[in-house]
């Protein structure tokens, strides 16, 4: 099945929706508003003809130079004729409240937290919404891109002699 | 829960029969598991954030960290991903070569769940003899890379040496003794009926909950969904060989077992179809902005001195792009999504790790057994703490 | 090849049916032929660690035969992999629960010193939260490396004087590091 079938299915469904649409890439990638986002992914899988069962992965990006920073980015596949899509949707730094797939995708659960924990990202609607992967008392985002590596409290490496 | 029938317990971070430290605070009653809660992060090493500082070719070192039973797969995913971003094809050598090497890594990784699920459930003999042949492939492993374990094996292009005649005559060697020890552990294991009685519908899962899950790999397949990242999208040649993907029905402990064990069999089968009909040529292609050039090019010309140069300083950047790259791993899809923005480290890397997305189904898979199916359930998924917390 | 190690008695009188020599050195023998290791693995280290205790590189004929996950009944813990911070306090807290005497073995970059993590998330090594008798690089260490690293605390465990538990300095390392 080709792009064009499936992004005539979504400009039909979500003419406004779908903000921007990207087949130079290795896969077909759309860019969608943050409102519609739940409604494009329930779109994609139950809807007969375009079949989208697998979320393969679900990750944040953050670009401090744009002016919606924070960023949400979706991997869909198709097992049966091996077809790929990619969703992003970008979110404003001070709001940065997505709708959750959880309830269509049990897998995202985790995924959701990861994101949250890594960029700050809330899940509207996330059954347990809270760090997975840091300790519970760490109180900023580290994956943004403002915040550095290392542990900032350390005095003893000393960053003449580790190339900073 | 404050109702005072139902206990807590703790399956600790360290715990003889949790391999790898994640925490499940169980609530039981009696013996039945009621619900667990899962807290994961406890050797958290932060590599995507790592992987934003490292240009590309010392982002294998991380990768070989992940899923460290076997670090030649990681490696060799990354090693294609960044091939895919910069749009480099490799030859047919370079592609049998990875194969060989990807299969002797997935049979250390299926051999070592497979003892450890024997040993959690009290036959310790199958883990020593596996062991023993692990050390073949290891040996296998210090001929082509230096190292045993985390081997940062392969460059962007390619390998850094080719396969001397020892290494060829040590890969057929492994292939000829493998399969006694393989019958032998099978003897032990796969019709013994306390261990049939111990796994057949412990933990099961049915293919609806493991695709919406997002499971992938052995746990997958095992469950009854054909899929194959090597079969479905082919990389490094996969398709020129003829090889079966094993498939179970019910998705239990023996299920898998029974999947990793005939995986096995068939790496086997396809190292040695590789390496019958390994074609001639280099082990690398031309890829100079990302491969260093032979030594002794450096020190006679000029072009390959600066290309040197530039490669060791870190002046060379990928081109901006993002791609999404995922090949079989030893659990399942692992994925890369990477997005460059020209210079030399990724903008953002992202490892699609299937231990972490597999294992939030484990409260579904032990609900309502016993404690010690739980620990069989766990170990049978097979998961390294490497990769789930990442 | 016979299957066991041939120890030398210490110095001491021997005659027929006596021997005379100092306590310490005799329950340092003892000890240090039979340490009952608790393999505190958390990453790769711990699969280096499954192929010492193997056939092939065996740390059973060191004595080490008897693995005790349990801390209140090992005498030798074993960190081997990275410890994150969340990790931190559950490793001090296996440490505690063991009893006088005990040694600490950093296995691997990782514990020894952070390793190539160097990263807000993981302990820069194992050596700021418990005191360390033993350090053994690599990364991963070649199991004859771990080996080499366990004769060295055997050789510790063997010359301990007996009273070293009781002294005020080790008691005042057990507080720098805030263990009571």
């Amino acid at each position: 099945m080709d792009n064009t079938f499936i992004t005539g299915k979504l400009k039909t469904r979500f003419p406004e929706g779908i903000l921007s649409i990207d087949e130079q890439k290795d896969m077909l990638t759309i860019v969608v508003a943050r409102e519609f986002i739940h409604e494009v992914i329930h779109f994609l899988k139950e809807n007969e003809s375009l079949g989208f069962t697998y979320l393969t992965t679900l990750c944040g990006i953050h670009y401090p130079d744009q002016e919606l920073q924070l960023g949400v980015v979706y991997h869909m596949h198709r097992f049966s004729d091996n077809t790929r899509i990619r969703i992003k949707t970008f979110l404003p730094l001070g709001n940065p409240v997505v709708p959750t797939v959880t309830d269509l995708f049990s897998g995202a659960n985790w995924m959701e937290r990861e994101t949250y924990d890594f960029y700050g990202i809330l899940f509207e609607g996330h059954p347990n919404l809270k760090r997975i992967l840091n300790v519970e008392y760490l109180d900023y985002f580290p994956m943004r891109k403002e915040y550095p590596l290392e542990d900032p409290t350390r005095e003893d490496k000393d960053n003449r002699f580790f190339g900073r | 829960m404050s109702d005072n029938r139902y206990t807590t317990l703790n399956l600790g971070p360290t715990h003889p029969a949790t391999h790898g430290i994640f925490q499940n605070v169980l609530t039981l009653d009696g013996e039945r598991i009621i619900d667990t809660e899962q807290t994961i992060g406890y050797i958290h090493r932060a590599f995507e954030k790592i992987a934003e500082r490292r240009p590309y070719y010392q982002i294998t070192t991380l990768t070989d960290r992940m899923n460290y039973c076997s670090s030649p797969i990681n490696n060799i995913g990354w090693q294609m991903a960044v091939e895919k971003l910069l749009g480099v094809r490799t030859t047919k050598r370079v592609d049998y070569m990875r194969i060989i090497v990807m299969e002797l890594a997935r049979i250390t990784d299926h051999l070592v769940c497979n003892s450890v699920i024997g040993v959690d459930s009290g036959a310790l003999t199958g883990f020593v003899y596996v062991f023993q042949e692990r050390e073949k492939v290891y040996e296998i492993y210090e001929l082509l890379c230096g190292a045993r374990l985390t081997t940062n094996v392969g460059r962007i292009g390619g390998f850094e040496r080719d396969f001397t005649p020892e290494v060829i005559k040590k890969i057929y060697e492994f292939l000829d003794h493998l399969p006694k020890v393989l019958r032998q552990f099978e003897k032990l294991l796969l019709r013994n009926r306390i261990f049939m009685d111990r796994t057949i519908n412990v933990g099961p899962i049915s293919a609806e909950r493991a695709v919406n899950y997002g499971f992938s790999g052995p746990n997958l397949r095992a469950a009854g969904v054909d899929y194959d990242v090597r079969v479905t999208s082919p990389y490094s040649s996969y398709d020129d060989f003829d090889f079966t993907i094993p498939v179970g029905s019910q998705g239990d402990t023996y299920d898998r077992f029974c999947v990793r064990q005939e995986e096995v069999w068939q790496s086997l089968k396809l190292i040695r179809n590789a390496l019958d009909n390994l074609p001639e040529g280099k082990c690398f292609v031309d890829v100079p902005e990302f491969y260093l050039p032979p030594k002794e090019d450096v020190y006679s010309k000029m072009e390959a001195l600066i290309w040197h140069f530039k490669i060791v300083m870190g002046e060379i950047g990928a081109p901006v792009g993002e791609i999404y790259h995922s090949v079989e791993a030893g659990n399942g899809e692992l994925g890369f999504y990477l997005v460059s923005d020209g210079g030399r480290a990724p903008y953002r890397l992202h490892f699609r790790r299937p231990c972490f997305i597999y294992y939030q189904a484990l409260p579904e898979m032990i609900r309502g057994g016993v404690l010690s199916d739980a620990i069989l359930t766990m170990s049978s998924m097979n998961v390294i703490a490497g990769e789930l917390d990442g | 090849m016979p299957n066991y190690i041939k120890v030398d008695p210490p110095e001491g009188y021997s005659s027929p049916g006596l021997f005379a020599t100092t306590f310490g050195k005799v329950v340092g023998l003892a000890r240090k032929n039979s340490i009952w290791p608790l393999p505190f693995a958390t990453s790769c280290c711990g699969i280096e660690f499954m192929a010492t205790m193997g056939a092939h590189y065996d740390l059973g004929r060191f004595g080490a035969e008897r693995l005790s996950f349990s801390p209140r009944q090992a005498d030798l813990l074993m960190v081997m992999g990275t410890i994150a911070k969340k990790m931190a306090p559950v490793l001090q807290q296996v440490y505690i629960q063991m009893a006088e005497p005990r040694w600490v073995i950093a296995v691997g970059a990782c514990a020894a010193s952070g390793g190539i993590f160097d990263t807000y998330s993981v302990l820069q090594g194992i050596d700021r939260i418990v005191p360390v008798d033993v350090y053994v690089p690599g990364c991963p260490p070649r199991p004859e490396q771990i080996i080499d690293g366990f004769m060295k605390v055997q050789e510790l465990v063997g010359k301990e004087s007996l009273r070293r538990r009781y002294s005020k300095e080790y008691k005042d390392l057990l507080e720098s590091y805030g263990i009571k």
